[in-house]
């Protein structure tokens, strides 16, 4: 589809586009970018706008990216803050171009700190990850490594299937790699208020084979609701029948049940079944690090003899992306990773996020049965890490913001760090009038 | 465990070409030669060969460290606003009509390569057509390596050369270059240097510019300019803008992919600005929400450190001040370098014209060595240079400034 949209000759016409000024020499009098429609405004934008402009002193914003703490401000971890001065004093650091595929030390903690030290597919040298700007950056790697590069014989252009719901993202990272052949599978069941894995894995089984599955292995975007270890060995099973891939994602480790090991056991058993997959994380969330942008590509082949070939490649797809990555964040991670002591020390403060996070939880939850909501609440504490789906429906969720000034996403689900103390009680109660008012 | 035997999905996948400068670099860390020189990577190095981190930098990172009133949330899509504004007016000029008419604005980047990218997958979308994959894109012969990776990445599926370098003359091909502008289907994209050609170091004068700029408006080609330099090459920041603010004051729409790498040394903080100037505010807002949605899948919020840096030194006059200082510090030395290379080459009677040493600008130098020469200096005098004959003028010292003169001396004369 190439019309040629826009015709030049019109030297006469000086009002040609929308408020269009005439101009200063007489050249073209309409705009080459006259046809460019304004984007739809994202979701998250136009919340946040309406948030921005509503003038209620109680209202609150539940649909935020980042972790906050009590007081309602980004979570800063002390150690963080101290290496960051360290490192920035550091005499011997010299402002050099770093690799494309980042700092070295840094995917290597990365890919370890996911795997485990002891993987097999690390021993066997099969594996290899690359720094990336945060998870966005990563998920799109892999979609344009999997678009360049997935099964060239047969020309793979998709389909790719994500979870329903997801990150309202996903879809267009994957849209903007050239791959257009977008599925969901049933993830999240409205009405048990859990994830359903039995419609997940009919809806697998219809996948034709070698599509790529993307699956969370903890704190799920945006729902907070987690597969369990059986559910895991049910879906592995059926994508290795059905020789589908698994991209992972793992945006929190550490912050979702407070045990590295158990967030990222999913990522460790696929690899250790054999099988070959693409693991994104991200450490915006779990170091505090939102303004550094630290993600990694994690990449586990069949194969060592093909690590060499398949890493060039994705260098190559770096090159053209953001030539190569930004060090100052990547840099604390690697620091952490590398240091026992760090590592214990950045391990307590992140409890520290998950206990908090867990304790607003049960308060929200016991809150609500005081005050005698209708429904069971249960699914709020079964759910972990930073998001929590109430299961309010979307009138209510419309309840919520436009009479309660309370801001949710429009799928009901929310930020649960962005609940506090001072807030608590008004959230609670505006929930329990969505929830029994007549609507 | 259950053996997974089913076949690699990537178990047809080639090992990409290496990257010739990166591959140079490693065989130079590898030498061993006592006197090898690296003239490869395009990075600023001081006179003892060290990198140089800008004392303005320092003293605004310390500034940024112990402020505790900075948020440390995710920067928004589009990056600082108050990096955004000051990058577009350092490149557009303090009495830009353009800025004061609202119809300037800017993209938060990851260094020059990813203005370039968001501004190649911007184009594709929406300039002439919708998803038009068959706009040519021109990009001048030579060019820097990744502009065509990066355009074709974006889904440029045409991206031709345009005459630039005449080697005959060691200069630029203007008629070659006018005659491909007016062949070039109207639309096309061209990719124009700023300033600092690279990898020629060889820029048009005022004149040949408007030249180029009356061919470009009569036959409706657009103007996407590559700014890695500015303030590096000649040492003023407007001289090395003239082209750009040129076109602005001509009427023209375009795109203007900064880096902010070389002139504040902040190499591995991947800062970076895609200007975008407009025919009005109503299109640039309808272009810019567009962009946002091009960076939401790329890498969503830019880092924030560099922007900070950049963003707070152009801001305040002080720091401006002495960031322009600290830039002219680098382009005098790389100027002083030209001179004495050219210098020396004369006194040493290298047979051939070496006045385009100096003439051209910039960070790099196409010496006009040969490939046989070029593998001489590499493998018998452990000189490292693109096979192309670039030099980087960086990677001269006044220590190592008579061994490489020398070098390329028995260069010429040796091999042919």
């Amino acid at each position: 589809m190439c019309r040629i949209w826009f015709r030049m000759s019109q030297p006469s016409d000086s009002t040609g586009a929308k408020g269009g000024e005439q101009s200063a020499e007489g050249g073209s009098h309409v705009s080459v970018f006259l046809n460019t429609h304004t984007a739809a405004l994202n979701p998250e934008t136009k919340l946040f706008s309406a948030f921005t402009a509503d003038t209620h002193t109680s209202k609150v914003y539940l649909a935020g990216r980042e972790c906050l703490n009590e007081e309602g401000q980004t979570f800063v971890l002390p150690l963080v803050g101290k290496l960051k001065k360290q490192i920035s004093a550091d005499p011997t650091l010299c402002p050099e171009y770093p690799s494309s595929l980042g700092l070295a030390e840094f995917t290597k903690r990365a890919t370890e700190f996911a795997l485990g030290k002891n993987s097999l597919a690390l021993m066997e040298n099969r594996v290899f990850g690359i720094q990336t700007i945060g998870c966005t950056g990563a998920v799109r790697l892999g979609a344009e490594l999997l678009k360049h590069w997935y099964n060239t014989r047969a020309a793979w252009c998709g389909p790719v299937y994500l979870s329903s719901p997801c990150d309202d993202s996903l879809a267009s990272i994957f849209e903007a790699a050239g791959i257009q052949d977008i599925h969901y599978y049933f993830y999240w069941d409205a009405k048990q208020r859990d994830v359903c894995v039995e419609k997940l894995l009919a809806d697998l089984e219809q996948a034709p084979e070698q599509s790529v599955v993307v699956l969370s292995a903890s704190a799920h975007c945006p729902t907070g609701a987690d597969l369990s270890e059986q559910h895991w060995a049910l879906i592995i099973q059926l994508m290795m029948r059905r020789r589908l891939f698994p991209f992972i994602l793992l945006p929190v480790q550490g912050l979702c049940c407070g045990d590295l090991q158990r967030d990222a056991w999913p990522v460790q058993h696929c690899a250790s079944q054999g099988m070959e997959l693409l693991c994104a994380q991200s450490f915006s969330h779990c170091f505090g690090l939102y303004g550094d942008g630290v993600g990694n590509l994690l990449c586990v082949l069949k194969q060592s003899s093909l690590l060499s070939a398949v890493q060039s490649q994705a260098d190559r797809l770096v090159r053209a992306l953001w030539a190569r990555p930004s060090v100052g964040g990547a840099r604390v991670v690697a620091t952490v990773l590398s240091n026992p002591a760090y590592l214990t020390k950045w391990q307590e403060e992140v409890k520290h996020i998950v206990e908090r996070c867990m304790l607003i939880r049960e308060r929200l939850r016991e809150r609500l049965r005081l005050l005698g909501s209708p429904g069971c609440w249960d699914h709020l504490i079964k759910q972990r890490g930073l998001y929590c789906c109430t299961g309010l429906n979307g009138q209510q969720v419309e309840f919520l913001s436009k009479r309660r000034h309370v801001y949710l996403l429009p799928n009901g689900c929310l930020n649960v760090s962005a609940i506090n103390s001072s807030n608590l009680d008004y959230i609670a109660e505006s929930i329990h009038l969505a929830l029994t008012s007549a609507l | 465990m259950i053996p997974c035997i089913a076949m690699s999905i990537f178990s047809e996948v080639p090992q990409a070409p290496p990257v010739a400068v990166f591959k140079l670099t490693a065989d130079f860390r590898e030498d061993s030669h006592p006197q090898k020189v690296n003239l490869g990577v395009g990075a600023y190095r001081t006179d003892d060969s060290q990198p140089w981190v800008l004392p303005v930098v320092k003293k605004v990172e310390r500034l940024i460290v112990e402020d505790s009133s900075l948020n440390h949330e995710y920067l928004p899509i589009l990056g600082l606003p108050e990096f955004r504004s000051a990058a577009s007016k350092v490149a557009l000029g303090e009495d830009s009509a353009a800025i004061k008419d609202n119809r300037v604005g800017g993209v938060q980047a990851l260094g020059g390569t990813g203005a370039l990218r968001i501004g190649a997958e911007f184009l594709r979308r929406w300039y002439n057509g919708v998803n038009n994959t068959a706009t040519p894109v021109y990009v001048s012969a030579p060019t820097w390596e990744n502009h065509n990776a990066v355009f074709a990445d974006a889904g440029f599926k045409d991206i031709r050369p345009y005459h630039y370098w005449d080697a005959a003359k060691r200069g630029l091909d203007l008629s070659g270059f006018l005659d491909d502008l007016e062949k070039a289907p109207e639309h096309s994209i061209f990719v124009l240097h700023a300033c600092a050609h690279n990898p020629t170091g060889t820029d048009p004068s005022q004149d040949e510019w408007k030249k180029i700029a009356e061919i470009m408006k009569r036959r409706n080609l657009f103007v996407f300019f590559d700014s890695a330099y500015q303030g590096f090459a000649s040492g003023s920041l407007e001289k090395d803008a003239w082209a750009i603010r040129f076109f602005v004051s001509e009427g023209f729409e375009l795109l203007v992919a900064q880096s902010f790498s070389k002139n504040f040394g902040l190499y591995n903080e991947r800062v970076g600005n895609l200007t975008v100037v407009a025919r009005d505010n109503e299109n640039l807002t309808r272009i810019l929400s567009q962009m946002e949605k091009i960076v939401r899948t790329t890498w969503s919020n830019p880092p924030s450190q560099g922007a900070r840096i950049v963003g707070k030194t152009l801001n305040c006059p002080e720091l401006f001040a002495e960031w322009k200082d600290n830039v002219k510090t680098m382009a005098d030395r790389v100027l002083l370098m030209r001179d004495q290379l050219k210098a020396k080459l004369q006194a040493l009677g290298t047979p051939g014209t070496w006045d385009h040493i100096t003439q051209q600008i910039g960070m790099f130098s196409f010496t006009g060595l040969n490939p046989k020469q070029v593998e001489f200096m590499i493998k018998e005098k452990h000189v490292y240079l693109m096979a192309s004959g670039r030099i980087n003028m960086c990677g001269l010292t006044t220590k190592n400034i008579d061994y490489v003169a020398q070098s390329i001396h028995e260069a010429v004369t040796k091999v042919q």
